[in-house]
Formats: structure tokens, sequence, C-alpha cells
């Protein structure tokens, strides 16, 4: 059997206890939410904490809560699934109840949460592996070794940023109040990202997100499309999130940011304001989802090759935009490619 | 380092002695011998160790017991009522829907919950309900067309429809 590591267990009754634990272990504490990706990871070795610090008893980080009209806020220890049903989120931000709703399965998304989601650890072949398999092929530099097996001569770690609600959360603008041991501060959802498949959070270990925050909901429409191998179970090997603001039929305003395509979710910017002004005709959505695939630069470290996910990110900006357009409302939020 | 823990199982409450990082599927198994509840891939990419918890479909092999107490936990052999089977269990049986067996215990608590939230589900609904649950015999079709055949026979005998 594949057993979790020793550790003491600690379930705080605050976030502000929570946050002074971490540090009162050191180095040797971990925050756990739903725990779908930490205790895989830990039966694989891939984290070894002496302590784990458990966030389901703080009443303060579940549920959701506000009006679309002046935003919803959304507690980091909601389920996927509680997200993925709940209706202001499906009817103002549909992005996002999409996304929770094709994380992995549906045991899954009754266990995981989205705080975790945020947080989740990168991905890549060569690392979500066991144990006994990665000492075999003698390590890498994410846990346990010195060298990148994907890109030998780099210096840093490429996997893979894997979430498919951070792209989504990005794409409508969603805020995060995190809470450390010595104060708290608001910002960005992206600004919690670096470019580092290793260090892939720019927070301290002693952060809680204690806060998503959706701003006012009032005239956007968002989409999100998710490639992967089977139809459930699998992370994304790309994620397509869209959001605009149209009136009439112009495009007032739009972000477009791809999922699994780097250490971090990456927005495309040109193409998103290639957007602005323009009606969605399929002249105009060619264009963007050429410049959408721009950013895209996936390395050969998950699933799929490389050339056909880069390939794939141009098809799904425009299905998406075709979606958002009203130029064809049929067919599913995934993808699934045998 | 053993913890103290009270689970309640099938309506029994038990008090067990266990180190804090034994998962409820280790615990189920291996500290209250109900080995019904099946281990596969330990890692969440199957779907076979599934319990109810709180008629939540959980897997239990990413679970901490500690996180459980004072919830009620249901197994497969929480499903029959003494010798009666459940209708999906019945129907599991007499249409062959298990080969091997071993994704079975996962499924039927899993199609347990759907019928609870749905009664009278499309194949579709049957399907995506399902998505979390492998069949390493993929005898699929039979499953499926099990899960409608109890769903059928519990629409006609509400009693035994729990
Ligand atoms: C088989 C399988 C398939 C999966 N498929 C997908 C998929 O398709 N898409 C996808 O996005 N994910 C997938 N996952 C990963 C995971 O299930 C989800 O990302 C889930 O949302 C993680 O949430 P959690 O609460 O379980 O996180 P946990 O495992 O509890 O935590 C994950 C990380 O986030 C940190 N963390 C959690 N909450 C907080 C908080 N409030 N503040 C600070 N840090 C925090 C933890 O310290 C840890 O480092 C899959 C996992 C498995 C096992
Ligand atoms: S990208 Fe390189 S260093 Fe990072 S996990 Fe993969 S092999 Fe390891
Ligand atoms: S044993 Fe739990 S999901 Fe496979
Ligand atoms: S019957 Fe053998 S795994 Fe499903």
């Amino acid at each position: 059997m594949m057993r979790l590591p020793a550790f003491t267990y600690l379930a705080p009754p605050t976030v502000a206890e929570a946050a002074r634990a971490v540090v009162e272990h050191g180095g040797e504490a971990m925050l756990v939410a739903g725990g779908t990706d930490l205790y895989p990871n830990m039966k694989r070795r891939q984290f070894e904490p002496k302590v784990l610090i458990g966030l389901g008893a703080i009443r303060e980080l579940r549920g959701v809560s506000g009006r679309a009209r002046e935003g919803l806020r959304i507690g980091p220890t909601t389920t996927l699934t509680a997200v993925a049903r709940h209706p202001e989120i499906a009817r103002h931000y549909g992005a996002l109840a999409t996304a929770a709703g094709l994380v992995s399965s549906p045991q899954l998304r009754n266990m995981g949460t989205i705080g975790g989601n945020v947080c989740v650890d990168t991905r890549c072949n060569y690392y979500n592996q066991a144990y006994e398999w990665r000492k075999a092929i003698g390590f890498c530099m994410k846990k346990d070794g010195d060298i990148c097996l994907v890109a030998p001569s780099s210096s840093r770690c490429w996997a893979v940023s894997s979430s498919d609600t951070a792209p989504v959360l990005w794409s409508l603008g969603a805020r995060v109040r995190l809470v450390g041991a010595t104060g708290e501060r608001t910002m960005p959802v992206e600004a919690l990202y670096r470019d580092d498949g290793i260090e892939y959070l720019a927070k301290r270990p002693d952060e809680v997100l204690a806060d998503i925050l959706l701003p006012p909901a009032d005239g956007w429409t968002s989409a999100y499309l998710k490639l992967r191998r089977r139809g459930s179970f699998d992370f994304p090997v790309l994620g397509v999130a869209v959001a605009l603001r149209i009136e009439g039929a112009v495009v007032r305003d739009a972000k477009i940011v791809l999922g699994a395509v780097a250490s971090l979710p990456r927005s495309a910017p040109a193409a998103a304001s290639a957007l602005v002004g323009e009606r969605l005709t399929p002249e105009v959505i060619t264009r963007v989802a050429d410049l959408a695939a721009g950013p895209a630069k996936p390395l050969d470290n998950t699933d799929y090759a490389h050339f056909y996910r880069k390939k794939m990110t141009r098809v799904f900006v425009a299905r998406a935009l075709r979606r958002l357009g009203g130029l064809d409302g049929e067919g599913r939020a995934e993808e699934e490619v045998a | 380092m053993k913890t103290r823990l009270s689970l309640t199982v099938n309506g029994e409450t038990h008090e067990v002695l266990v180190p804090v990082h034994k998962t409820l599927l280790e615990v189920l198994r291996e500290d209250l011998g109900l080995t019904g509840t099946k281990h596969g891939c330990e890692l969440g990419e199957c779907g076979t160790c599934t319990v109810l918890v709180e008629g939540e479909p959980v897997l239990s092999c990413l679970a901490l017991p500690v996180e459980m107490e004072g919830r009620a936990i249901t197994t497969v052999e929480g499903m029959a009522e003494g010798s009666t089977l459940h209708p999906l269990q019945q129907a599991f049986a007499e249409l062959g829907a298990a080969q091997c067996g071993y994704c079975t215990p996962g499924i039927l608590l899993t199609a347990q919950r759907l019928l609870e939230d749905n009664p009278v589900p499309t194949r579709t609904e049957i399907k995506e309900a399902l998505a979390g649950n492998l069949c390493r015999c993929t005898g699929y079709t039979k499953i499926l067309d099990a899960v409608e055949l109890a769903a059928l026979r519990m629409g006609r005998q509400p009693a035994a429809g729990r």
C-alpha cells in the first residue's frame, strides 16, 4: 500500500491561528484544505510535512456570499461541487462554474476546494510519479534531484500550472485576500503566480488564502474550454478562459487567459485588445485566435505532443469566441480527444 | 503517535485508536474489518474506494478519519437491510453488472446517492454521476443498465427505495 508519511494534525478554529501555527512550526508545517492535491503528493513523497494544519474547521473560510451586482466573495474552502452548482456563479460568472465542474471527478469535486485549486501544485510527467519511479530515473530538481529532465541545460523547473479555475479567475478580474502571521494583503489573483515550476506561488507559506473576491459581473459574459484526453479525472493540458463585455454587438472589453501552457496562467493581452471595438465576425475571431496562440509555449512534459497543444490553443480560443458571440451555441465545454 | 477517534459507520459508532496519518480507507479495512471498500490506485484516480460521507460520495483513500468525526459514513456493508439487498445490489447481481467486482462497491454507493437526488436519471445523467468510477473490466453497459433497472424498481416500490 502507498501510505501517507507520519505527521501530526492541527485544526485551528481561525485563520489567524492557522497562520501563526505555520510560523511556529517553521518549515515543517503545511496547510491543507480538501487534501486531494496534497495527499497524493505526500503518498509519492513529494511533500513530507511533519505538521498538517487543516483549514476545514475554520468557519470564516466557508461559503459564498454577496450578489453579482456588487461582486461575490467565495470562501476558499468552498468545495468545487458547491462552486459549480451555485446559481449566482453559474448565471453571472459562467466560466467559473464550468471550470469548477470540469475538475477531475465528481468525488474529487465533493472534497477538493476552490482555494486548493488556486494553489494546486504544478505538474510534469517526470514529477507526478511514485517515489520509486522518480528514484529510478535519478530524480529532478523539483524534488530530491538537481537537474531538469525535460530541459537538462535549464537552471529552472518548467512544471506546468494545471489549475482549471486559476485562468478563469484571472480573466474575471478576481482578487485574493491573503492573511499571514504578520498582516494581510489583497491583490489581483494573477499576482499570486510566479514563472517557476517549483516556487510557483508568490505567497509565504504562512499566508492563508482567506477570500476570493469577484468584481461586479455587470455586462460580462465568459467561457472556459478544457483540453484533456479523457472526459473525467484528467487535469487540463490546455485551458482557455475568455471574458468579454459586449455592448450592442460590439466588444467593449476583453480578457483571454490560457491555462496549462506554462508554469503560471498566461494572459494574451494582444489578442484581447484586438477584440476591443470589434464585432465577433468569423474574420475577427480568426485573427484574434492566431494572436492568442502566441503566448502559449507548451513544453513536452504533459500529456499530448506540445505542438498539438499549441495548435489547439488557436482552435479553442476561436471556439470560445464563437460561443460567446452566439455563432454556435452548441457543443460541450470540454474537449476530449482520443 | 496514535489518536483516539470516534467514527460513525453505517449507523454504528466505533472507537478506534489509530495513527492520525492513516487514511479512512486504511482504517475501514484494517481497523474496522470493513473490507467491502476496496483499495485501488490510492491516489484519487479510480473511485473504487468511494464511501458516502453525510450522503456525499468521497474517496476514502484521500480522507483523514480525524476530519470525519461526527459525520455519518456509509460503506457498501451499510446498503443491504438485513438479508434484503438494496435494489441496486439486486439489479447488479441479476444483470451481471459485476465482473471481477472490484469497482462494484464504489459504483453502488455513488449510484445510491444519484438515485436519492434524481430518482429517474437519464443515461447521460447516470454516466455523469459515475464519471469518477473506473471499471477495469470495462463492463459499463451492464452497469448503466443495472442502475436504470434499479431506478425503475425503486420508482414502483417507494418503500424499498430509501
Ligand atoms: C486524480 C486527480 C485528478 C485531478 N484533476 C484535476 C483537474 O482536472 N483540474 C484541476 O485543477 N485539479 C485537479 N486535481 C487536483 C485537485 O483535486 C484540485 O486542484 C483541488 O481543487 C485541490 O483542492 P484541495 O482543497 O483538495 O487542495 P489541497 O490538497 O488541500 O491543497 C493544495 C495546495 O494548496 C494549499 N492550500 C489549500 N487551501 C489553501 C488556502 N486556503 N490557503 C493557502 N494555501 C492553501 C495547500 O497547502 C496545498 O499546497 C486532481 C487531483 C487528482 C487526485
Ligand atoms: S520541468 Fe524539469 S525540474 Fe520541473 S518537474 Fe519536470 S523534470 Fe522536474
Ligand atoms: S483507491 Fe481511492 S480513488 Fe483509487
Ligand atoms: S467489474 Fe472488474 S473492475 Fe469493474
